[in-house]
Formats: C-alpha cells, structure tokens, sequence
C-alpha cells in the first residue's frame, strides 16, 4: 500500500504524517505537492494539519482549489482511501467530500491538549483493529474544529453509523464537558457514505510513538494498511 | 537637516560623526540609515562595552554572538541554533501583532543560520492582573504568539509568566527561538563576492514598521505612544512557513552563500550587516524593490516589514533561486550586487540617494554611560524581616500563594499554543524545561528560560546569578547537562545612572555565573527604555538556557511518576524569605536580599541530580523556586496526579521549611531500595539530603501543617488563573 501526503502551501504537519508513516510503521510514503493531478499510483492519500494558505478567508477554503483536490474526487469514486486530519479534515468539508462545516470553538481560542475519544463505529476499514466503545487518547490543535450539520445530515450520519469519533470522558461517557470545542454531538470525526473518506480534529500522528505520550492513534493507522491487506 | 536628526532620534554629537565619515551633510536618505542603525536597539551602542566581559566561547561553539543566532555542535554531525529577542515596545502599543511579529523576527533569525526552527519559548511580564489593561495585553500577546507559531508549525513549548505592578505600561514580551541543523548547513549573514547577485526574497515593502526600531525601541513611553501604532509592523506567518521551507531548501541546494533576515531598519541593516561582515560593498536599486504602495526611498530603506530576506548568491546560480522561491510562491528579485571597497550605494531610478560605508553604519558609535548605585538597594536590603507576624494557618497560606497570579496554573497560556507539532516535545509543557528529542538518535535537548526580576531589583548581581544557576538547574532537572545560553536583558533608559548600574551589577553577575558554570553566551539581546511616565520596569535579565540530554531515556518531568516512592529534598533550606512570593503575598512587600547562592553548592547539587538521573535512581526532579517546597510538593503532585505524605523539619519555622526560597534545592523521587545509594551521592559531594516522606494516595499531607486533596489543589491552581483572565 502506497500512501501519498499532499502538501499545500502552508501545511504543517506533512513531514510528521510522512515521518510517522515511513519511520515507525514501515509504510511506502511520498509527498504529493498540492499542484500535482496524477495520484493514481497511490492507494491512500493523507490531508495533513497546518494552515493551508493561512487558513486566510476560511480554513480549507482556497485549498480545495488546488489540483490535487480536483483528483481526488475521481480518487474516492474508485474505492481509494482518503484521510484528512484537523485542517485537511476542514479542506475536505470545504471541498464537499464530507458533510458539513466547522465553526470556531466555542472558547475562541486556538487549544492544544490530549483528548479522549470513544469509538463510535468499529466495522470501518480505518477502525476495525478496535472495538465499538473502546476510549483512544490522541491530542487536538485547532482553533476551528466545531464540527457542525444540520439535523438531517446529523441523522443521516448517525444512522449510518458514519459518526467515527466523539469526544468523551476517560470513562468513555459522552458528557458536554468533555467536549473540548463546542461540536454538534461531540463529533470528532466523521466518514463518507462508502466509508473511504474520513476526516478527523484529533492527529492519530501525535499519538504514535510511545515516547510522546500515546500510541493509541497506531490503531487507525494500522487498520487501513491492514484492510488494504485484504484483511479487515 | 537639524530637525530631523532630532526627530529621527540622533544626537547632535552623533550627528556630527555622521558628517565627519561622510565629509559633508548627509541627505535624508542617508541620514534615515543612520537613524535606525544608530538606535539604541540597532547598536548596543550603551551596553557593548559592558558585553565584552561576557564567556562566550567553548570548544564547541560554532557561532557565538554577533551573528543572527549562536550555534553548538552536540554531535553527530548536528548543531543547535538559538537565539532570544524582545519584543517589548510593539507588544505594549499593539499586543496582537507587537507578540506575532516578535516570534516572526526570532524564527527568521534561526532559519537564517540554515537551521530548522523546532521550538520557541515565550517569557511574559505582565502589570497588576486586576486592571483591564493587564487582561487586555495578556490575552492579545497570548493570541498573537499563538496565531503566529502555530500556523508555522514551531511548536511553543515553554516560557514564563510573571505579573509586578512594575510592567502595567511596559510589558515584556521576550521569544526564544531553537532550532536544528546539520553541522554542514550552517551560513552566516555575509555579502561576499564582488559581482554577486544581492536578492531580496518575500514580502512585499509597505509602510508598516517605519522606524520601528529608533522611534519605539529605542525611547521611554509616554501619552504619545498610542500614536505610534503605525510603528508596529504586521504579520504574516503563512509567508513566513514558506520562507523557512523556501531558504532551507536554497540552502540544501548550495544555491546561495549568505542569507540575511531583514528585521529591525530593515533594508539598511540587511546589507550594511552583511557586507561589513564579509568586508565588501554593495549597490542596491530601490525601484526593484517590490512595493505594497507608493513609497519614497527613505522609507524603502527603513521599512520594516516583516517576512524579508537577503540572500547573496553567484550570478550563474539566480536562476534557480528565483525558481525555487517561485515554487513556494514567494516574490524573488535581484535588487543589487556586492562590489569592492567600504561602500554602500543605493540608487532610485538610476540616481545615487545615498553612499555610504557600510562598516560605520554596522558598528555605530560606543558609549561609556555613568552608572551610580540606587539608594533603594540599600534601604530595601536592611528592611527588617525577622519581626513580621507570620499567619498560623500554614494550609491557608499554601492556598493564598497556589492561587497567586504568579504560581496557579500557565494551562490556559500553554494550551493556547501549539506544542506538540513536529513530534519532538517528549516532556510537555509545565514541567522545568521542555526536553525535544532529535529523531534519529538517542539525544533530546532540554530548554528553559529564567528570570526573577524582583530577586534583581534587590540586588541585580545576585538576582541575575540566580536566573542562570536556577535556568541550568531547570535543565538539570530534566536530566540534561547545561551547554550554552542566550538572554535577553531587558531594563529602563541607559541614560539614567540609577539603572545603567543596574544593567551593569546584571551583566558582571551574568558573566561570572557563566564562567563559574563554564556555560557560553552564545547569542543574546539588549532591550533598553522599558519605561512609561519615567518609571522603569525592574531590571529583567532573561536566562535561555540549552542542555543536552545524550540518551534520552534519562530526560525526566517534575510529576510524581507513581505511589510508594521515597520524596527527598537535596540541598539546604534556609531562613530566606526576602524578595519571595511568601513576602509579597501574604504581608505585601518587595524587600530584603534574595536568597543566598553558593555556587559550589549549586554545582554539587546540580551534579548529584544528573549522576542520580544517569544512575537510573532519581525518577523525577523538580527545582525549587517561588513558592518553595510547598508549592514545588503541589506541582509534583498535581502534575502526577498522585499524593504524597512529608514530614516537618522542626528545626525551621514553618514558614521558612514550606515557603523559603532558597537556592540550590531539587525535588526528587527514588524507589525506596535505591535511597541508600542516593544518599551516599549526596554525601560524596557534600549534598544535604533528606527524606521528606512517600508518594500515594490521593492527598497531599504535610504532617501537622496542611492537608489537601490533589484534585482540589489542581482545581484551585485552575480556576484562579481562568478568574484573573476573566476578571
């Protein structure tokens, strides 16, 4: 399995998605510059964090104009993988590959911590390693990560068990507390209807060495290389 | 022209060297270079002389100061770049962009040296919490640091905060920058070559920062300063991420053979710097100069907008640079070429606006200000502390102190900023230092920044040799050896005798920790006229200091890691309350000496904790400071959110056994089968070392004086800083 993280101007996170990628998983990996259209060769392409061009007007907004973007809508249909991570979880809400918006957190401010996240749907190629229920704890950064939809697309995502992650005690209860920035739900992340596109706030790249505090994010890692395995 | 000099901010002496190096009068052009070159914040014309005493060499610095940032070999083929700068004066007219810009101006300053920028560090000096503008400035420098490193990905791993009524109109607002290279990287900001391209690469040129640095350094503040708001210049941190990979990727290339930030007197400093460095000329057209508006030569040369740099380059190379800017969407252009002999040309439209050595517009002139010991010195000094009343209630004196402005919880400034990006931070923010492993070995470097400014208003020798032992004692902590620092001094105007004193007792207590310490200033950073209404700020020498972690299964945080471990205190307590936050808390006052510092001690100490963490017997550690044990006791406890059970020491008071802040002091945890061989360290090395008690449950109990739950101390030490922000 290939992976390819896309780099736009103003990302910031490629090198530790490319590092955590090749280095601590062993995973094929190349950077896939914003302005380039020809992604066939690779089979998952990673939206990285950061501020794509300055999240200037919107976060995502002027991102989802890039080439790349106008690939990866192809990318999708065939059956390929597609995650994005904080702002490239934003690009691709901008970029209509997933429903609805993020507004800014509820405190205004900008909030970099170590969150809890209840998995929500553990039959998903990029969750199938945990179990329903089971509490990851992976870090956010973000300044706009209140997820926001209406109520139909809300209803639509729950009933299609699209709802990935929500933020949660370390009990695993789901309360207002621990919902770090106001988003409708406790969403934390969410996947398209065929289940090959997933956008997330918290970074599963953070989370994946001992040394740094947590290795829980290895799961959603591990879980797509092992589904392109064939198994899973 | 005599108005003007004086309005731009020169001397008439300095005036007329400016007419002796010429031969004539200088034109406006000409004259506004000097201006900014000659400022204060510019030259260091007050304080070089007294810098010179400074150690700033060890075999292995590759760059001390004198460049944009000084740099240390730690092996491997790798080298460390930092640096510390202020940014004081833009912070207090314009918080949001005043903080930005300074972070902008110090990572710029760290990739210039061809180094990755990997984390900054934000020491904060704040007035009276209560009143609005304190909250105001708090919250906008906060945002500001925050909006600009986390969008360049540099995570903002460390720094302090410290509130004195002295800074309610001056705040300070100091930036470290680190960063990492390797060893073959490493450029300096030098013009060589006659016949080289001079490019300049970035950001456009607009008015913004028009004499930032003469008209807002480089003066005191009074009513007028809301005025000079346009002095501030804005940033704009996406052009500064592409920068950084734009100049790192010139130079893994081998594209260019200088490269300069332009920061404060922008243009003019660039190339004045650049080509005294490398000893030749240069010739500079303005009109290439990419403008944001209609602008007059003067201010093109003066400007300071942010997100610019200088790079000198051989002609058959241009090409390329300009196609690797290109890629990163950055604007590249030749604007000149180095040329022989001591000049600096500009030129407009083919005609010459100014011509001038670019050696005296570098080195500027030097001045030997008088300095004339305060009166307050001795007067706070012989204040009486011996009689004072001291509370009964030693549990509601911890509570009065844990909730105090200067001792609850940084959460809320920490978590505001990104810092976990690039996956280096293995020690988190609120621990001594932040230790950043390098990927790729076993090593990790440890950072902390320093500096009790109310411990050098009392007595600015002592208190500035403190910020450097307690500074590598922070890094001790963290397991790692102390190797070179940086500061940043920042005091009132040089020109007053009462506070040159000051910077002087500062620098000559700097200098001779260090030499004790055999610990380099390897870059650093004066910021003078911190004044408002005639009042200066306490003198605040900042400390940053860098050590190396060479296996990084040693680096340790200050939490209780875990139940039933032995809590012993290595070194002495004393009965020292004078300049401590007990002192100013409970009764009110700012008086007294300091606290003692034996720098024998504080090497011994210092060598026991590291020897214990190698050992593999010192499981946490965590320097003592304002507060003393009992405050040290909650943050290990809260930090490890485990309790501990302490003993008294009855031959103290115990306001001085809980609240005295001594110096040369570690908190540290061991097993209990390894406290023998723990103690027989100490003793080797003349150490006190002494068992407090053990770690576990959930209270803190210190025996026949206070007791807590530890989720109520981290709630009190919480909701006290979210009330002063909220007021």
């Amino acid at each position: 399995m290939r992976f390819g993280v896309v780099v736009f101007p103003g990302s910031n996170c490629e090198a530790d998605c490319y590092y955590v990628l090749r280095d601590v998983l062993g995973a094929e990996v190349d950077y896939v510059w914003h302005g380039e259209s020809d992604i066939d060769r690779y089979d998952c392409l990673v939206l990285p964090g950061g501020f794509s061009y300055g999240d200037y007007l919107r976060p995502g907004a002027i991102a989802r104009f890039s080439p790349v973007m106008e690939s990866l809508k192809g990318f999708a249909e065939k059956g390929k993988f597609i995650i994005g991570i904080c702002n490239g979880f934003q690009v691709l809400l901008e970029a209509g590959l997933l429903p609805g918006a993020m507004l800014w957190n509820e405190s205004l401010h900008f909030v970099c911590r170590y969150v809890h996240l209840r998995l929500e749907n553990d039959r998903t190629p990029w969750t199938h390693l945990g179990s329903e229920g089971q509490v990851l704890r992976i870090p956010i950064a973000h300044q706009q990560g209140n997820y926001y939809a209406d109520e139909k697309t809300l209803r639509a995502l729950e009933d299609s068990g699209r709802i990935i992650l929500r933020y949660c005690e370390p009990s695993g209860e789901v309360t207002r507390r621990a919902n770090p920035n106001g988003s409708v739900g406790n969403i934390a992340g969410i996947c398209d209807e065929d289940f090959n596109v997933f956008g997330l706030m918290p970074h599963p790249e953070r989370a994946s060495e001992e040394v740094l505090g947590s290795t829980d994010g290895l799961l959603i890692w591990r879980s797509i290389m092992e589904h392109a395995r064939g198994n899973g | 022209m005599a108005e003007l000099y004086e309005e731009l901010g020169l001397t008439e002496s300095e005036y007329k060297d400016i007419v002796r190096i010429l031969g004539r009068e200088p034109n406006k052009v000409e004259l506004g270079m000097y201006s900014v070159m000659w400022s204060e914040h510019c030259s260091y014309k007050s304080s070089k002389t007294v810098l010179a005493q400074l150690p700033t060499r060890a075999s292995y610095v590759l760059q001390g100061p004198g460049e944009n940032a000084g740099v240390i070999d730690i092996g491997g083929g790798l080298a460390v770049a930092f640096k510390m700068e202020s940014h004081n004066h833009p912070s207090a007219v314009e918080p949001y962009q005043g903080a930005a810009t300074g972070v902008g101006g110090i990572v710029r300053d760290i990739f210039t040296m061809g180094a990755r920028p990997i984390a900054c560090l934000d020491p904060l000096r704040f007035g009276n919490p209560e009143k609005r503008r304190t909250r105001y400035l708090l919250s906008g420098v906060v945002a500001g640091i925050a909006g600009y490193g986390n969008c360049i990905g540099v995570p903002t791993v460390g720094g302090d905060l410290y509130f004195e009524d002295c800074y309610d109109e001056n705040p300070l607002v100091n930036v470290m920058c680190i960063g990492i290279l390797p060893k073959e990287r490493l450029i300096r900001g030098v013009a060589k070559g006659a016949g080289n391209a001079v490019v300049l690469i970035g950001n456009r040129t607009g008015r913004d920062g028009i004499g930032g640095a003469s008209i807002l350094a480089s003066q005191e503040f009074d009513e007028r300063s809301e005025e000079k708001r346009p002095s501030v210049q804005v940033g704009d941190p996406f052009t500064e991420k592409l920068l950084i990979e734009a100049c790192l990727e010139l130079l893994d290339r081998g594209l260019i053979l200088g490269l300069q930030d332009l920061g404060a007197a922008g243009l003019s400093c660039a190339c004045s710097e650049t080509a005294a460095r490398g000893g030749v000329g240069m010739r500079i057209h303005l009109e290439r100069v990419p403008l944001r508006e209609d602008m007059e030569p003067f201010e093109i040369v003066i400007s300071e907008s942010q997100e610019r740099m200088l790079a000198v380059a051989e002609p058959d190379k241009v090409e390329e640079v300009i196609g690797v800017c290109k890629k990163w969407g950055l604007n590249a252009v030749v604007i000149g070429e180095v040329i022989e002999g001591d000049r600096f040309e500009v030129y407009w439209y083919g005609e010459k606006v100014a011509d001038v050595p670019p050696s005296t517009l570098a080195s500027g002139p030097v001045y030997d200000r008088p300095a004339e010991r305060p009166a307050y010195l001795d007067m706070l000094a012989r204040a009486d502390l011996t009689s004072l009343q001291h509370p009964r209630d030693m549990g509601e004196v911890l509570v009065r102190l844990l909730t105090s402005p200067n001792l609850c919880s940084r959460r809320w400034v920490y978590e505001q900023y990104d810092h976990m990006v690039q996956l280096n931070t293995v020690v988190l923010p609120g621990s001594d230092a932040a230790v950043l492993r390098i990927k790729g070995t076993s090593k990790a470097i440890a950072v902390s920044c320093d500096g009790n400014s109310r411990y050098v208003y009392l007595d600015p020798y002592l208190g500035t040799q403190i910020a450097v032992a307690e500074a590598a004692r922070n890094v001790v902590a963290s397991g790692a050896v102390p190797m070179a620092l940086t500061n940043c001094l920042n005091f009132g105007s040089p020109e007053r005798p009462d506070i040159f004193y000051q910077f002087k007792e500062a620098v000559r207590g700097l200098a001779d920790a260090a030499r004790f310490f055999e610990i380099p200033v390897v870059s650093g950073n004066v910021s003078f006229y911190n004044e408002s209404f005639g009042t200066a700020v306490y003198p605040t020498p900042i400390i940053g200091m860098v050590g190396l972690i060479g296996n990084l299964s040693h680096r340790r945080s200050l939490a209780f890691p875990g139940e039933g471990l032995g809590v012993v205190l290595l070194g002495e307590t004393k009965e020292e309350i004078g300049g401590s936050e007990y002192l100013k808390v409970i009764h009110g006052r700012v008086a007294g000496s300091p606290p003692t510092l034996d720098l024998e001690k504080e090497k011994a100490v210092q060598a026991v904790c590291i020897e214990g963490i190698r050992r593999g017997w010192i499981l946490s550690a965590h320097d003592l400071s304002e507060g003393g044990l009992a405050v040290a006791l909650v943050e290990c406890c809260c930090a490890g959110e485990v309790g501990a059970e302490v003993m008294q020491d009855e031959s103290l008071h115990p306001v001085y056994w809980l609240f005295a802040e001594s110096q040369s002091r570690i908190l540290v945890t061991a097993k209990l089968e390894d406290l023998e061989e723990l103690r027989e360290l100490a003793a080797s090395r003349g150490v006190s070392f002494r068992l407090l008690g053990k770690t576990g449950g959930d209270r803190l109990v210190i025996e026949g004086l206070a007791e807590f739950s530890v989720a109520e101390l981290s709630r009190l030490r919480e909701e006290a800083f979210l009330k002063l922000v909220e007021g």
